[in-house]
């Protein structure tokens, strides 16, 4: 008398709310790569010379680029969250004799953040 | 059979580091580069003689490099997985592996051909 | 006992098959009292006892230690004696049998898979240089048994696997539990076994496989972290890749 194999769910995302989260922040990936694609296609219209990187710049701004850019970065937030969360648990960090805590290397993460992100702002934002 | 994964540990590491280059960095590039700059907030910041000016250091290069790279091997190795769970293929059978890492070696490739250019 | 609890009654629809009579699994409603402190495996044992002699169903400890009794309870791996009737009443309470594995008869799964796993990961301390049993005890520091020690919560309940989409998908990856062991042993300041572990863990149907979903340390009745361990390990293999390529002069 042989087994019974339940049949594998093709929406198996839909089974429960934490693999949907999961689909939603792998990908995330689209978003960010969609981006790495927009900054590339800038750096060569900047290399093409004044007119061709000023008409980029009013692409960027029609509602459709605008757009991108508003949902992009909801999406690279939630890679953020998601990424400082996780980070923990690959990395165990010992000082010493005792472990440091999660919790300490996630606010330290978020801190190391906010850090980064003001500089970069500031590199761009300096006139 | 093991011969097929050896070359696993890359694509992790370049997924790893990625995302966490992602992680740190893409949403204040999006917020100021993608939204701030386009909508004109900041017009002085994004006049084009100062962008040349930024990018005509070698560390901006190498950072941008860098940012853009990895961003899309971080992609690569999150999309091939997401593909392979959801159209049920094996994440080791070689065309999805060879799309999705193919497309960040390309786009690395113009990365680089892009920022030596400039 | 019987005088001061009320008439309440609580519904379980439980998955039956019966192999050789049924073609597929079908739920089977059933009526029990509501107790308050009873849990989805008390009800099991009633319908057992008083209703339908023929459910079958794996349990032992009743108190979370022997990893018998693992079960979808509406949906979620839970193990039956620590998912209380309070936490679902008044709806109706749906269990199946843990997802993932064959079914054998009704709610009993079969562990083969699991128990093939297990033992390629070896699970016991390795050694390469075997002490005579009158040289004493390794010994081990309270820190250094607090570098591995929630690894090695482990009860073998399965629940992690039912939580693993990727286990659905590719049923040969070792999975939660077996890694989490890998993790725990190569941990233990005793063990000398990481390179023989290796294989397996880093191996085709190893750590490479998991997607960090994360629902596997979710559902773990014992805060094992499984999904943790598996990533420590990606860490490791991944920086001792690079020690052996980048730097070829450092280990051959």
């Amino acid at each position: 008398m042989s087994p019974y194999y339940r049949p594998v769910r093709f929406d198996w995302w839909r089974k429960r709310r934490a693999y949907t989260l999961f689909v939603v922040r792998e990908l995330t990936s689209v978003f960010i790569a969609g981006y790495a694609i927009v900054l590339l296609l800038l750096l060569r219209r900047l290399a093409e010379g004044r007119e061709a990187y000023e008409a980029y710049l009013q692409w960027l701004a029609t509602p459709g680029m605008m757009a991108f850019h508003i949902v992009a970065l909801a999406a690279a937030v939630f890679h953020s969250l998601t990424w400082f969360s996780l980070a923990p648990r690959a990395m165990a960090v010992r000082i010493g004799e005792r472990r440091l805590q999660p919790r300490t290397i996630l606010w330290a993460n978020y801190a190391a953040w906010a850090v980064v992100s003001a500089i970069a702002a500031w590199m761009v934002l300096r006139a | 059979m093991k011969t097929g994964r050896s070359s696993e540990p890359i694509w992790w590491l370049l997924f790893a580091v990625g995302g966490t280059v992602a992680a740190f960095l893409v949403p204040v590039h999006i917020a100021v580069g993608g939204i701030a700059g386009p909508a004109g907030w900041i017009p002085q910041a994004f006049a084009y003689d100062r962008m040349v000016g930024l990018i005509s250091h070698p560390l901006s290069r190498l950072y941008l490099f860098a940012l853009i790279s990895l961003s899309l091997f971080h992609w690569a190795h999150r999309f091939r997985y997401t593909l392979a769970e959801g159209l049920r293929l094996k994440a080791s059978w070689l065309p999805i592996p060879i799309a999705c890492y193919g497309s960040a070696i390309v786009g690395t490739i113009l990365a680089a051909a892009v920022l030596m250019r400039l | 006992m019987t005088s001061s609890v009320s008439s309440a009654t609580i519904t379980l629809e439980v998955l039956r098959y019966r192999p050789g009579r049924d073609q597929a699994p079908a739920f089977q409603s059933f009526q029990v009292p509501y107790r308050e402190d009873w849990v989805v495996l008390d009800a099991l044992n009633y319908i057992k006892d008083q209703i339908d002699g023929s459910l079958s169903y794996r349990w032992s400890c009743r108190m979370g230690v022997c990893g018998s009794c693992g079960m979808m309870v509406n949906g979620t791996p839970r193990l039956s004696c620590a998912a209380f009737l309070k936490e679902y009443y008044p709806a109706t309470v749906r269990v199946e049998p843990l997802e993932h594995f064959p079914i054998e008869r009704d709610l009993v799964i079969s562990l083969d898979d699991f128990m093939q796993k297990l033992p390629a990961v070896r699970p016991w301390i390795v050694r390469q240089d075997d002490r005579p049993l009158d040289a004493g005890e390794y010994r081990q520091t309270p820190a250094e048994l607090d570098w591995y020690k929630q690894f090695s919560m482990c009860i073998n309940c399965l629940l992690c696997y039912s939580a693993c989409p990727v286990y659905e998908l590719e049923p040969r990856f070792i999975g939660p539990a077996a890694l989490a062991l890998v993790a725990r042993y190569n941990l233990d300041s005793r063990d000398q076994g990481r390179e023989q572990r290796q294989e397996i863990a880093a191996g085709p149907d190893g750590v490479w496989d998991c997607t960090l979903v994360g629902e596997c340390s979710t559902v773990c009745p014992k805060d094992v972290d499984p999904a943790g361990a598996i990533q420590r390990l990606k860490l490791s293999s991944a920086l001792e890749w690079v020690k052996n390529v980048v730097l070829p002069w450092g280990r051959r």
